[in-house]
């Protein structure tokens, strides 16, 4: 399979990731989204690897797995960000019963 | 030769160290003690100057390299001393009068408070200093160290008494008027090294960098250290600074009028004879300058009636003389004249202020007179150096004027008549100036009357040693005339002033020239004698009062040059500084200020908004990449 598709897949989910960030006022599908963005990254730090090893032909134990172990780290690092989110997110809704981000906003005014 | 090395920095250092004792132990020392060490360093650079002068007798010169002063690129100025005829026989008028104006400061500031005495001993010192490092200056760099040093030391001296707001003015004056010759003197060092690559004489009158120069650059560059000249050696257009210098202590005076400061000018020329004598430009208009100055200062000193302005002005014109010579190309004319012009000034400033002194501070001629009973000694070398400066025969002035009125003769006769007319004038006020204050009845106070005296011997014996000299000093340079014995001066001097123009005319031709001189000059002192032989106070009428008034030059310079002056700078004071300055100023402060009031509004704290920002940014960043930046 062409590397293309991979991309033109992993575009489309970023992007649906970044207008996800950007229009929704949920905390919780905020967050969906950035997870969304970053699976689309680690889909394309796989579909790189394994291209570059289709290249240069090396082959050994360890071929085309580095983009590999950079994707869980991704995860590592996604899932701690995550289990931080959450607790923001649960101690905001027990003090205003609601996950809309726009809601403290009006402490300001 | 490394004698001359080893001794020759001793020569400046002496007065050094004498500034440096008598200026930080002004609180310490007793006057007597002052006064031994502020003349003892002069003394012993005496001493070594005259050793000096034994060493470059027969005509060899010595360059003094010290160590590397400025050295960057291929550009090497060293701290050297060159050592020759020229700068030997400055070094001993230098040193010689300024001993015996050393020697009677100590009397003369006697009624000054310890510290004062010591201050105003420190600063002569230094003086000296100065005019030493500027003749022995082995490049033009040097050079100017000593040439800003005296400037220095004249502002501090003239404006010595500096309670007083017109001395300080004085003083200010002199700073400011040589500040502007001295650009001309630095910007001709920097063509010069600009072209050449040095600045060192030898080098620079080398024929290879003679080469390099072209005939445009030599007369700029002439004309840039005439310039320099003219300030330091108060010629038209920067000379008023000299007469209003006579706000300083009478000693001072002497010392800038006879030993250091305005000839300055006069060395700096005859060191540089060999690019002056390539510019016949510049010659021209140092002669020209030189003449219409002699003449000017001539006709004002006709009217002054203070006794130190009458003798500033004569040496204004004594100066413009020397250009003269220095233009017609006869330098050691105009050396020669440097020279006598040195005893017979310093003895008339020095005399001055004996009567100034006897007189108990009164400086105006106009009530005086018949002092020539009460202080006799005062007197007689008064008179010496009178007759000397008239140019009466076989006295010093009647040698050196002679020399630079044949070399007028021969070169140019339009210039000689004037010169003539000149030394008519020098006659005539001088011997009025004489007349008034020792002759007639004494018109100051009771009181005056009561307190004349003489000096002490502190201020007498140099009086009496300058008037020897002053009478002596002219048999170093015998007229051609006198065969075997004549031009010893020139000779002596050939090896440093090596472009000498000498004219020769007939023996017979000399002999009417120096009659017809001295017949005119006696004609003058006769006219001077009767006019003023009974004198009253008269008020002074049209040309009169125009002398009187210097031609109103002052004035003339304050309103063409002053004035303007302060009108622009009011102008950018009260206009340019408060609309557009302030404006441009206040404007950038209120634009900061409005442009963050604006960047505020895009903090608002809504994380969506930024990261849209963000995303934007990135998009344009990428458009940049891909569609710019190809």
């Amino acid at each position: 399979m062409p590397i293309n598709y991979y991309i033109f897949l992993s575009l489309a989910l970023f992007v649906i990731g970044i207008v996800g960030v950007l229009i929704r006022r949920n905390a919780i599908i905020i967050f969906m989204c950035i997870e969304l963005m970053l699976n689309a990254v680690n889909l394309l730090l796989v579909a790189f690897s394994k291209m570059h090893n289709a290249v240069s032909g090396a082959v050994d134990a360890t071929a085309g797995t580095e983009g590999q172990i950079f994707v869980f780290f991704i995860m590592v690092v996604a899932a701690a960000e995550v289990s931080v989110g959450l607790a923001i997110i649960v101690m905001m809704y027990r003090n205003v019963h609601s996950v809309d981000i726009g809601f403290l906003n009006r402490l300001k005014h | 030769m490394q004698n001359v090395l080893q001794i020759a920095w001793l020569i400046p250092f002496f007065p050094l160290l004498g500034f440096l004792i008598t200026g930080l132990g002004r609180n310490k020392l007793s006057k007597g003690m002052t006064g031994i060490i502020g003349s003892g360093v002069i003394f012993i650079s005496l001493l070594l100057s005259v050793w000096v002068f034994m060493q470059v007798k027969g005509g060899n010169a010595h360059d003094a390299y010290y160590f590397d002063f400025i050295k960057a690129g291929s550009i090497n100025i060293p701290f050297e001393f060159r050592i020759d005829a020229l700068s030997s026989l400055f070094l001993l008028i230098i040193t010689g009068v300024g001993f015996l104006i050393h020697v009677y400061s100590t009397a003369y500031m006697h009624e000054e408070n310890s510290s004062h005495y010591a201050r105003y001993f420190s600063y002569l010192n230094l003086f000296v200093f100065s005019m030493l490092l500027l003749v022995m200056g082995g490049n033009y760099v040097v050079m100017f160290i000593g040439w800003e040093g005296v400037g220095l030391c004249s502002y501090l001296l003239i404006g010595y008494w500096f309670k007083n707001i017109n001395y300080t003015a004085a003083a200010n004056k002199a700073f400011i008027m040589n500040r502007i010759g001295d650009l001309g003197f630095l910007i001709a060092i920097f063509w010069l090294i600009s072209k050449t690559g040095t600045a060192s004489f030898t080098e620079v009158f080398s024929a290879k960098s003679l080469e390099a120069l072209s005939q445009t650059d030599i007369t700029v560059i002439t004309l840039l250290l005439f310039v320099g000249a003219t300030g330091k050696s108060a010629q038209i257009p920067l000379y008023t600074w000299l007469p209003d210098a006579m706000a300083g202590p009478t000693p001072v005076s002497a010392l800038i009028h006879a030993a250091t400061m305005v000839t300055a000018g006069i060395y700096m020329i005859a060191r540089s004879n060999i690019l002056y004598s390539m510019a016949p430009v510049t010659q021209n208009v140092v002669a020209y300058i030189g003449l219409a100055t002699a003449l000017l200062a001539a006709t004002i000193a006709l009217k002054q009636n203070d006794i130190k302005k009458v003798l500033a002005y004569s040496t204004v014109s004594q100066l413009g003389y020397m250009f003269i010579a220095l233009g017609m190309g006869a330098y050691s004319a105009a050396v020669f004249h440097v020279m006598t012009h040195a005893f017979f000034k310093a003895l008339l400033f020095l005399g001055a202020g004996s009567v100034i002194h006897a007189m108990s501070g009164e400086q105006d001629i106009r009530n005086m007179g018949g002092l020539s009973k009460k202080i006799k000694t005062t007197y007689f070398t008064f008179l010496v150096g009178t007759l000397a400066i008239a140019g009466f025969p076989f006295f010093s002035g009647f040698f050196s004027k002679d020399a630079i009125l044949l070399a007028t003769y021969g070169h140019n006769k339009t210039i000689y008549a004037f010169a003539l007319l000149g030394a008519m004038l020098t006659g005539f006020y001088m011997f009025r100036l004489l007349l008034l204050t020792f002759h007639g009845s004494f018109r100051g106070t009771e009181e005056q009357k009561h307190h004349l005296h003489e000096s002490p011997a502190a201020m007498t014996v140099p009086l009496i040693i300058l008037a020897i000299l002053s009478f002596a000093g002219g048999f170093i340079e015998l007229p051609a005339v006198f065969g075997e014995t004549a031009n010893r001066l020139t000779q002596f001097l050939f090896s440093a002033v090596p472009l000498n123009t000498v004219h020769h005319v007939s023996h017979s031709m000399e002999w009417a020239l120096m009659g017809l001189a001295t017949g005119l000059v006696l004609v003058a002192v006769l006219f001077a004698y009767f006019k003023y032989r009974k004198y009253s106070a008269t008020e002074e009428k049209g040309l009169g009062k125009v002398l009187e008034n210097k031609w109103y030059v002052d004035e003339l310079y304050d309103s063409i040059i002053v004035k303007p002056l302060n009108k622009l700078a009011d102008f950018f004071d009260k206009v340019f500084e408060s609309q557009v300055v302030d404006w441009i100023v206040n404007g950038a402060g209120k634009a900061v200020n409005y442009g963050s009031r604006q960047l505020r509004l895009l903090q608002s704290g809504h994380v969506g908004s930024y990261i849209l920002l963000m995303v934007i940014s990135m998009l344009l960043i990428f458009a940049w990449q891909f569609f710019i930046r190809k």
